[in-house]
């Protein structure tokens, strides 16, 4: 990996972030010994895995130049949806993932559908979907939790491989997907150029909708797959979780350097993105700092690494 | 006479292009003062200045006796300069009296609480000055391009501007509101307004203006009493510079048909425009600014819709909704704007060289890098792209080579027909030599070639054929190294009935 090639390597960006990570983690295993433990390296990791799939996805339709708000309800509904397929000694394990992830997609399909066929806005069509998807989640578990599941589902989200917990080895796997698929292949190519600028893309013979539609297909189905995760640990379908779910992983994404405007950022930034914000907030639950000082630290951040950035830039 | 306007020696320079070279400029209070010239003479940049869009790197404004800098718009609106654009940007959803006193509503002192009774009022004088029979209160919204313009008229009167730029005032409005526009002006000569007047419709400003100064890259060449002028002794000064030899020359063989275009229509834009390009020609397409020349090569490429019309690619019929269908029939165009049309300006410099051709370097969907390097290496050399690492973003590159790189994508994808928009506008003199050079090399290469371009010169010297378009519809057909600037100029400059 060249450092010269801007979209795909590491930014200064991205040095930043990672002595950001490591000085505050220093700090905090100077403040709290046992910080430097394995075992609170993965706890850490867990709790950030589902946030971390969805800023992932959310990267996606960020380099395209849109944005999803929808994440957070899918997260919801196809965890309601997998639940539904999820009961002891009904169906295979596989299908109620399935189900999840199918859900994720349908609903992302629609979101690329209306954004460039319909030429809405993508903050207003996914801000529609936001609403609606909420609402079909209540409606399909008739506003209860979806509970009884399968020990092999629930296992998704408690169990491990090798000592490392499940919903980090998927959170693995979809960053290090995606990574690839973004930095290798036409396809991921084609995002880039989408989001950089969609005009000289179609003049270059791109098909820019389809990439569009793409984008939002599979941060739909991320969403899904963090759904089942999320219905997995907490062992039921929750038709009211995931609220503001979205916006972190668009912090993160963010954060780690991805462009609101399209073009700029990729998988490696948003995981760090997430890696800082997860670490901070459970660093600062340690210190005991009240979760309503968190969410004043956790806005600073937002705004301050982008502001920093911009600074670098001029 | 005591000019209202000096404008001394004033020069301006951007990356490339010297656009103002000493140019002056003497205004006379309740006259009309044409400055005319040809795209890219220097008229848009002057009138930039004067609003204070531009500052000059040289020379010196004079108002009223006065010398002045002007910093901004604003500073010029408070001065008495004020611009008409071609381009009218009102707020839509307000009304006529809104928009006149835009930025300067009457209000009373405290809490600045608006003082609707009086704008309406006020605003409503003002048209009756102009003898416009509009209301105040209606919206922008519903209004005609001619309304708005006497909108804007008023607007610059309710500043009490001693001077009115008008650019290209004409442009998209109907013979009877041109007559209306013509009362207004006189009006405001009346009141000792002066008016510089910008319009590539020469016969207008016959009708309107009293002086005529005359720009020709970026060069002052004279200022005239109309009295003295006639249409050709006008278009004669606008055109009339030394053939530079930076032309290579060398006539290109004609041969099969490769695309052919018939009765192509959209409506608005171009009406039943028809020809052919053949085999190792350059085909050139000259017209002003408007003239529907990039609307055409749009739609034939499929970045535009048309409504009408036929294409075809060595005789057979194609059907292009889409530049990847246009791509492979063979098709590949430079477009005008590169920063908006041809690059990815913050991709590094080789992936912008293969996006168009990222499928031929592609295994199973993978880009093979390796191969993608060579290529881009392979195009960097044959064009003579002056970089230095093909992995620095285009941004950071000069005009002159960004356009390489916009060549060099259409080249890769192999096409028999380019389409070629502008494609030395902003370049320095030395990339277009090059640019040049290269495209006649691409006709005897075999390339069907279509050059639009706003530098007759550039036509005349490159191309085997040209036609002339006006107002959406081809009106001449010359061969290209017979034909003078002078001649074409006479078809391409419309005629008000």
């Amino acid at each position: 990996m060249k450092s010269s090639e801007p979209q795909s390597s590491f930014s200064i960006r991205q040095y930043g972030l990672i002595i950001a990570l490591v000085v505050i983690y220093a700090v905090l295993a100077f403040a709290r010994p046992h910080f430097m433990s394995m075992n609170y390296m993965l706890t850490l990791l867990r709790q950030i895995s589902i946030n971390g799939i969805l800023a992932v996805g959310v990267t996606y339709v960020l380099l395209t130049g849109g944005v999803d708000l929808s994440i957070g309800s899918l997260v919801a509904l196809s965890g309601v949806m997998a639940a539904h397929f999820a009961h002891p000694g009904e169906y295979w394990l596989i299908a109620s993932i399935f189900m999840g992830i199918i859900t994720g997609m349908a609903c992302g399909t629609v979101n690329g559908w209306v954004v460039t066929k319909g030429k809405v806005a993508p903050f207003i069509a996914t801000l529609g979907m936001m609403t609606a998807a909420r609402g079909i989640a209540f409606i399909a578990s008739g506003g209860r939790p979806v509970s009884r599941l399968s020990t092999g589902f629930t296992h998704i989200g408690s169990g491990g491989f090798l000592g490392i917990p499940i919903p980090v080895w998927i959170l693995a796997v979809v960053a290090l997907v995606s990574w690839v698929f973004l930095n290798r292949t036409r396809l991921g190519r084609y995002v880039y150029a989408t989001g950089g600028n969609e005009r000289a893309a179609l003049a270059s013979g791109i098909n820019v909708h389809r990439i569009k539609i793409m984008a939002y297909v599979i941060c739909g189905a991320l969403a899904g797959l963090a759904g089942v995760v999320q219905a997995a640990r907490s062992t039921t379908g929750q038709p009211n979780t995931g609220m503001m779910y979205e916006l972190d992983a668009i912090a993160a994404a963010v954060i780690g350097g991805t462009s609101l405007a399209g073009g700029v950022g990729g998988v490696g930034g948003t995981i760090l993105g997430a890696l800082l914000m997860g670490l901070i907030g459970s660093g600062l639950d340690l210190l005991n700092v009240s979760s309503y000082y968190q969410m004043v630290v956790k806005g600073m951040i937002i705004v301050g690494a982008v502001w920093l950035d911009n600074r670098g830039k001029c | 006479m005591a000019f209202l306007l000096q404008v001394q020696d004033l020069s301006k320079a951007f990356p490339g292009v010297q656009a103002l070279d000493r140019v002056r400029l003497d205004i006379e209070p309740g006259k009309v003062h044409a400055v005319i010239g040809e795209n890219g003479a220097g008229k848009s940049t002057l009138m930039n200045v004067l609003i204070g869009l531009h500052q000059p790197d040289d020379g010196e404004l004079r108002f009223k006796g006065r010398t002045i800098t002007v910093q901004n718009p604003h500073e010029a609106l408070k001065l008495g300069i004020s611009m008409i654009h071609q381009e009218l940007m009102p707020l839509q959803d307000m009304t006529v009296a809104e928009n006149i006193f835009l930025g300067r509503e009457p209000a009373s002192r405290w809490m600045g609480w608006l003082d609707r009774t009086a704008m309406r009022r006020d605003a409503g004088e003002l048209l009756r000055k102009l003898d416009v029979p509009l209301s105040p209160q209606r919206r922008m919204r519903g209004l005609s391009l001619a309304e708005m313009q006497t909108v804007e008229i008023a607007k610059a009167l309710a500043y009490q501007a001693d001077l009115i730029i008008m650019d290209e005032p004409t442009s998209a409005i109907s013979d009877r509101e041109v007559e209306r526009l013509f009362s207004a002006i006189r009006d405001l000569k009346k009141q000792g307004v002066a008016v510089v007047y910008i319009s590539h419709k020469l016969d207008e400003i016959f009708e309107i203006c009293d002086t005529v100064t005359v720009l020709r890259d970026g060069q002052y060449i004279g200022t005239y009493d109309i009295g003295e002028l006639n249409i050709d002794r006008m278009i004669s000064l606008m055109v009339g510079r030394e053939l530079k030899e930076t032309f290579p020359t060398g006539d290109s063989r004609r041969d099969d048909v490769v695309l052919s275009v018939s009765g192509l229509t959209r409506t608005g834009k171009f009406k039943d425009v028809s020809f052919e390009a053949r085999r190792g020609e350059i085909l050139g397409i000259a017209g002003l600014m408007g003239a529907g020349r990039t609307e055409v090569l749009s739609a034939i490429y499929g970045l535009e819709p048309f409504d009408a019309g036929e294409i075809s690619v060595h005789g057979n019929p194609v059907r292009i909704n889409h530049p990847s269908e246009a791509i492979r029939n063979g098709l590949a165009m430079v477009t005008e704007d590169r920063k908006e049309y041809g690059l990815v300006l913050n991709m590094a410099v080789k992936h912008n060289v293969t996006l168009t051709i990222l499928r031929k370097i592609c295994r199973a969907g993978f880009i093979d890098r390796a191969e993608e390097d060579r290529t881009a290496d392979r195009s960097i050399r044959d064009l003579s792209i002056k970089i230095s690492n093909r992995n620095q973003t285009a941004a950071s590159l000069s005009g002159g080579n960004q356009q390489k790189i916009v060549l060099a994508k259409a080249l890769l994808t192999e096409p028999e027909v380019l389409l070629l928009d502008e494609p030395t506008r902003g370049i320095d003199i030395s990339a277009k030599a090059e640019v040049y050079k290269l495209i006649s090399q691409l006709a005897e290469a075999g390339k069907a070639v279509v050059l639009v371009s706003s530098e007759l010169q550039e036509l005349l010297s490159l191309s085997d054929r040209i036609l002339v378009m006006r107002e959406g519809e081809i009106t001449a057909e010359f061969e290209g190294r017979k034909a003078t600037q002078e001649e074409i100029m006479k078809v391409a400059v419309p005629v008000a009935v």
